[in-house]
């Protein structure tokens, strides 16, 4: 069975939830083969980690020599290992860098690029959401190597034993791919919440805040939840971009949606309207965002969030 | 100095977007525009030339669809940009993110071979396909570094500077001209076109080149060319409301709280 490449997402050596989801739905279509890129002291914990969700192989690539460079790199080393390994397909976790990694490689191997899948079949079909998520399209790679970045929580990862053989992978980097160099770099303060785009439950925040964000985080934070934001909310600057929900931030797809003081404009509801569950509180029972709800409540979050909060601690207390 | 914006035609998002029979994009019975995401690009591409007074630059905003999508340059050329230039060919229609990056490629090659192209300048994503892998294609075809989704950007003789938010860390990139720059909707809100820019643009050069005129083969592009082929389509089936409640004096966080445990959330 031919091997398909699936590109481990890490931060120094912990391997991210996307990983194992990828390695699922990489086993629908071959051999999966974890592919590692990073520093040497992480690969021997990023191996073990994804023994246990199927992986028969990990390429190590020690990233020595091209840390701090952008996407070219990450593309000319994928594209060494998939000339060794002839993979029947690549898949990527979707971020903004790995589709720019995927973009360079489907070029260099001439070959075709799905991006954002939020499925993928046995015969290589992957489903897409497009058109803020009013359509969804069923597609395939029909030339060469089939690059595919798919989205975070697409897959239930299924725990299952793989080989993991580790197989130590040189690659040769050209000094054209190291030109564009990260200068300085402010990692992000740990929140302790769930990753936005891989939570089970977001709760989010709009306008109707007015700029406080206690009672919608207090709500998250009792359901274990990712706190979003709504665009309105960012240009206000009272949440960073990185919280964004929507077209121009992150789209997410949780269990549970919980939109607060948002009104529900196309920018938004292309960022969630995939969710499973949705539910809205506002003070506008006109807001267009009580078109998708499950749920809905008209009132006033700052009275409503808090209450809901006592009542979710109570149940779990 | 010498810089290409990259700007595309999309159908209105909040017209009702939909496909054709082959599943390609439907841009003829929905109205377009230049797509809101490039506009940025178009801004910040103005804003390096205002900054760098004295120099010479040249801001060109180039263009590839159907007959159309000149609206889409003329939209550039009253924000400011100094010249347009559309590539438009019967062929090119379905054309996939890689056939794209390559007539973007031979046309920026053509561009340059009267002037050094130093900077090509992109948005975050296109409104209609959304992929945002144009930038990091034509990086790669062009041979080019790429510095992409920026939300400030500087640029110092042949030094560019941006800084962007990534995942896990906010970041400094830096690279030297040439290279590929694309910016998000954070870089600054884009300028809307004066009385004056609208006039100026009507005497602005807008030329217009086909396939022929890149040396590009109507085999290399188009939907028969594509490395990805749609098997369907279908509309989302619209969600309907569910039940809506009216908070009085608490009625609705203990509804809320009741419809959350019901769905095992709680």
């Amino acid at each position: 069975m031919a091997e398909v490449l699936v590109l481990i997402d890490h931060v120094g050596g912990q391997v991210k939830k996307p990983t194992y989801e990828l390695l699922t739905l990489a086993a629908k279509l071959g051999e999966p083969s974890a592919v590692y890129i990073g520093g040497a002291d992480g690969a021997a914990g990023a191996a073990e980690a994804v023994k246990g969700y199927g992986a028969e192989k990990v390429y190590v690539i020690d990233d020595a020599q091209i840390k701090g460079y952008l996407v070219a790199p990450k593309a000319e080393a994928l594209a060494q290992v998939a000339g060794a390994a002839s993979p029947a397909a690549i898949l990527l976790p979707s971020s903004a860098e790995n589709k720019e990694v995927a973009a360079r490689l489907a070029i260099k191997l001439d070959s075709g690029l799905i991006t954002d899948a939020v499925d993928l079949d046995e015969s290589g079909v992957a489903t897409q959401s497009v058109f803020a998520g009013n359509y969804t399209v069923k597609g395939k790679v029909t030339k060469g190597t089939p690059i595919i970045t798919v989205k975070p929580n697409s897959a239930a990862p299924v725990e299952k034993a793989g080989a993991a053989a580790v197989t130590p992978f040189e690659v040769t980097i050209s000094d054209a791919a190291k030109t564009a160099q990260i200068v300085a770099s402010q990692p992000r303060k740990a929140s302790g919440r769930p990753e936005l785009t891989e939570a089970a439950i977001v709760v989010s925040g709009g306008r109707g805040t007015g700029g406080d964000f206690s009672a919608v985080e207090g709500l998250a934070d009792a359901l274990g939840a990712a706190v979003g934001a709504s665009r309105a909310a960012v240009d206000s600057g009272w949440m960073p971009h990185t919280f964004q929900v929507g077209q121009t931030g992150k789209t997410v797809s949780p269990q549970l949606y919980v939109a607060n003081g948002i009104s529900g404009a196309i920018q938004h509801r292309a960022g969630m309207q995939t969710s499973k569950t949705i539910v809205a509180v506002n003070k506008d029972e006109e807001a267009p965002i009580f078109e998708l709800v499950d749920f809905g409540v008209v009132g006033d979050l700052h009275t409503v969030l808090p209450a809901v909060t006592e009542a979710v601690k109570a149940a779990k207390a | 100095m010498n810089i290409v914006v990259l700007v595309k035609y999309v159908p209105d998002a909040t017209a009702d977007r939909q496909f054709e029979d082959d599943f390609t994009v439907d841009r003829v019975n929905v109205d377009g525009l230049l797509s809101e995401l490039d506009e940025y690009a178009v801004e910040q591409s103005l804003q390096i030339k205002e900054k760098r007074e004295g120099e010479e630059i040249t801001v060109t905003a180039l263009t590839v669809g159907p007959e159309a999508a000149e609206a889409a340059v003329r939209k550039a050329l009253q924000m400011g940009a100094d010249k347009g230039v559309h590539v438009v060919d019967d062929a090119i229609a379905g054309s996939d993110a890689i056939a794209t990056s390559l007539v973007l490629a031979k046309a920026i090659e053509k561009l340059g071979a009267e002037t050094k192209v130093d900077l090509v300048v992109g948005g975050l994503a296109s409104t209609d396909a959304g992929m945002s892998v144009v930038p990091a294609m034509l990086a790669e075809r062009l041979g080019l570094p790429q510095v992409t989704l920026a939300s400030v950007v500087e640029t110092q003789g042949d030094q560019v500077r941006i800084k962007r938010d990534g995942d896990v860390a906010t970041e400094v990139i830096g690279g030297t001209l040439p290279l590929v720059l694309s910016v998000t909707d954070q870089s600054g809100e884009a300028r809307y076109p004066s009385f004056k820019g609208i006039m100026a643009a009507k005497k602005k050069p807008l030329e217009t080149w086909s396939l022929a005129d890149l040396g590009v083969d109507a085999s290399q592009v188009g939907l028969g060319a594509a490395y990805t082929a749609v098997e369907e389509t279908a509309a989302r089936p619209p969600r309907t409301a569910g039940e809506i409640v009216t908070d009085e004096d608490g009625s609705g966080a203990k509804a809320l709280a009741e419809f959350l445990a019901s769905k095992k959330f709680i």
